[in-house]
């Protein structure tokens, strides 16, 4: 079984949680049309590691993990108010 | 036939010609270069060969031909999609299927067996009568039936899914059919071969060579080619390539799986889908039933398989059938997926001059395998895209105008 560990839980079953996508900075309101295009579709889909969106369900819990997606290696995980939001 | 056969048997060598020649050396320059030699770039260089006279092609692949998805996938031809522009798309690859092996000369398997698409909710009927309507205005047989039509077709089936989710009707579709994949490849191969063009195994592209925003040529691991047009057919591997070439696109990549059982005698005739258990079945020409499930929930760009996947799909397909408790699983395997928001193609021209893209065939693409190739020949031959494929085009995303087909594609492949 795969783990993942959640920053407020600990280590979990994989089955406990939720991929929310890419971790992405939203455009200013006023940008164009076609950057926030880019924004709500176009996504970064080669592989490397990236800044992800995971969510621990049984406790409500979003948070950050960085994950190779080429071998699906997670090297941390955290809370976005802790790091990512500064 | 049987005297060829038998001298083959009397015969101390086999002497059967090879299928295509073994290519080494690509020639310095090319009119046009395809990357990836899976069903959709085979098929592509067949036709511009055939249908435009273009024949100064190479198509280049890394690993061998069909390796790639077109040989994981689990063969599911239909039309029955949702939107028409879907429904007109791949009705006419249908349509070149039946006649393919013929075509070809090549043994597809095509098999026409009816596919039904079983609903266990109310809202998941709503979307089967608003399929049934847009299908049947296309003219594609597809209508909706109640339980008794789909026991009489499959009486192995448990009506109630053993008291978890009834079946209450389905979508059902005459035409759906199944074939057998790597021969798909191999024809298309052989064809375009015949026709003079060069095919290269072993033969990966490592960059995109690009100036003043029009493609001059690729680089691969048998050296620079120099060529005017490059069209992309890699599925799974899109986002590496369109990284190359600096095009973005919404492409991500999920795993899929999917397993057979051992043999057994011939008892399942239709094709089955069921999108709230998440699963589907047909039967193999070898007697195998061929099984999937939706999409990995998570990006992962690999082709391994899970334990957590058969477990999943098993629970349900004993649902379904609960006699099948001590048949045995003996393969498994993974494919990646190249998934679109919309769960439809993206095909055609691209910002930068003469390079196109055929991609985003997600789970749903091995049925699309003729037409995109007829299609994205034509978009090669003449720099622009048939009406056919217009709804798939790279630019409806930023024009906000998708199609979509997530729920005829999610499940049903
Ligand atoms: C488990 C599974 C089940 C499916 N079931 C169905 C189904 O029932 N019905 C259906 O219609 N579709 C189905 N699909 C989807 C379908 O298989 C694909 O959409 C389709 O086969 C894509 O064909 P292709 O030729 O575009 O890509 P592929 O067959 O993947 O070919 C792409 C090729 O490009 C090569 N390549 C990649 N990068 C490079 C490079 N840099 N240089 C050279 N070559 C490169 C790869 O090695 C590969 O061989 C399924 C897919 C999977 C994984």
């Amino acid at each position: 079984m795969k783990l993942l560990t959640c920053p407020i839980n600990g280590v979990r079953p994989l089955s406990e949680f939720v991929f929310g996508g890419e971790l992405r900075d939203m455009p200013e309101a006023e940008c164009s049309d076609k950057e926030w295009a880019d924004y709500v579709y176009n996504r970064n889909g080669a592989p490397g590691l990236k800044k992800e969106w995971w969510y621990h369900s049984p406790s409500g819990t979003w948070f950050v993990a960085e994950r190779d997606t080429l071998t699906d290696n997670v090297a941390r995980t955290y809370l976005y108010e802790q790091e990512a939001a500064k | 036939m049987p005297l060829r056969l038998l001298k083959y048997a009397l015969s101390k060598e086999y002497k059967e010609t090879r299928f295509f020649r073994e290519n080494v050396t690509p020639k310095k320059s090319y009119d046009a270069v395809i990357i990836g030699g899976g069903g959709h770039g085979l098929a592509a260089a067949y036709y511009l060969a055939k249908d435009h006279g273009m024949t100064d092609i190479a198509v280049l692949e890394k690993g061998y031909l069909g390796g790639g998805n077109t040989g994981r996938n689990t063969t599911i031809v239909r039309s029955n999609y949702l939107t028409p522009e879907g429904v007109n798309f791949y009705d006419a690859s249908v349509k070149i299927y039946e006649g393919l092996s013929e075509e070809l000369d090549i043994n597809l398997f095509y098999s026409t067996r009816g596919h039904f698409t079983l609903a266990h909710t109310e809202s998941a009927m709503r979307t089967m009568r608003w399929r049934a309507e847009v299908n049947k205005h296309v003219g594609v047989d597809s209508y909706v039936v109640g339980p008794d039509e789909i026991s009489k077709a499959c009486p192995q089936l448990d009506i109630s899914c053993s008291g978890h989710a009834p079946i209450l009707g389905a979508l059902y579709h005459g035409p759906g059919s199944v074939a057998r994949h790597d021969a798909v490849a191999w024809g298309y191969a052989r064809g375009a071969d015949r026709l003079g063009v060069d095919i290269f195994q072993s033969t990966e592209v490592t960059g995109i060579d690009i100036k003043g925003g029009k493609v001059q040529g690729v680089q691969t691991s048998r050296g620079y080619i120099s060529t005017p047009r490059v069209l992309s057919a890699v599925a799974g591997f899109t986002p590496r390539i369109c990284k190359m070439a600096g095009i973005d696109t919404p492409i991500v990549i999920h795993p899929l799986q999917a397993c057979v059982t051992e043999p057994m005698k011939p008892w399942l005739d239709s094709i089955l889908v069921s999108g709230s258990l998440h699963v589907y079945v047909s039967q193999s020409s070898r007697g195998e039933l061929v099984m999937g499930s939706s999409l990995d929930p998570y990006e992962v760009h690999s082709t391994r398989s899970s334990l957590d996947f058969v477990e999943g799909l098993t629970s349900h397909m004993l649902d379904m059938f609960p006699f099948l408790s001590n048949v045995k699983i003996v393969r498994q395997w993974g494919g990646m997926a190249d998934m679109t928001p919309d769960f439809s193609p993206i095909m055609g021209k691209t910002p930068v001059e003469g390079f196109y893209l055929d991609a985003g065939w997600g789970t749903w693409g091995f049925k699309a395998t003729p037409i995109s190739g007829k299609t994205m020949a034509a978009t090669i031959a003449n720099d622009m895209a048939p009406d056919l494929i217009k709804p798939f085009r790279l630019s409806r995303f930023e024009e906000y105008e998708l199609t979509g087909e997530k729920g005829a594609a999610s499940v049903g492949h």
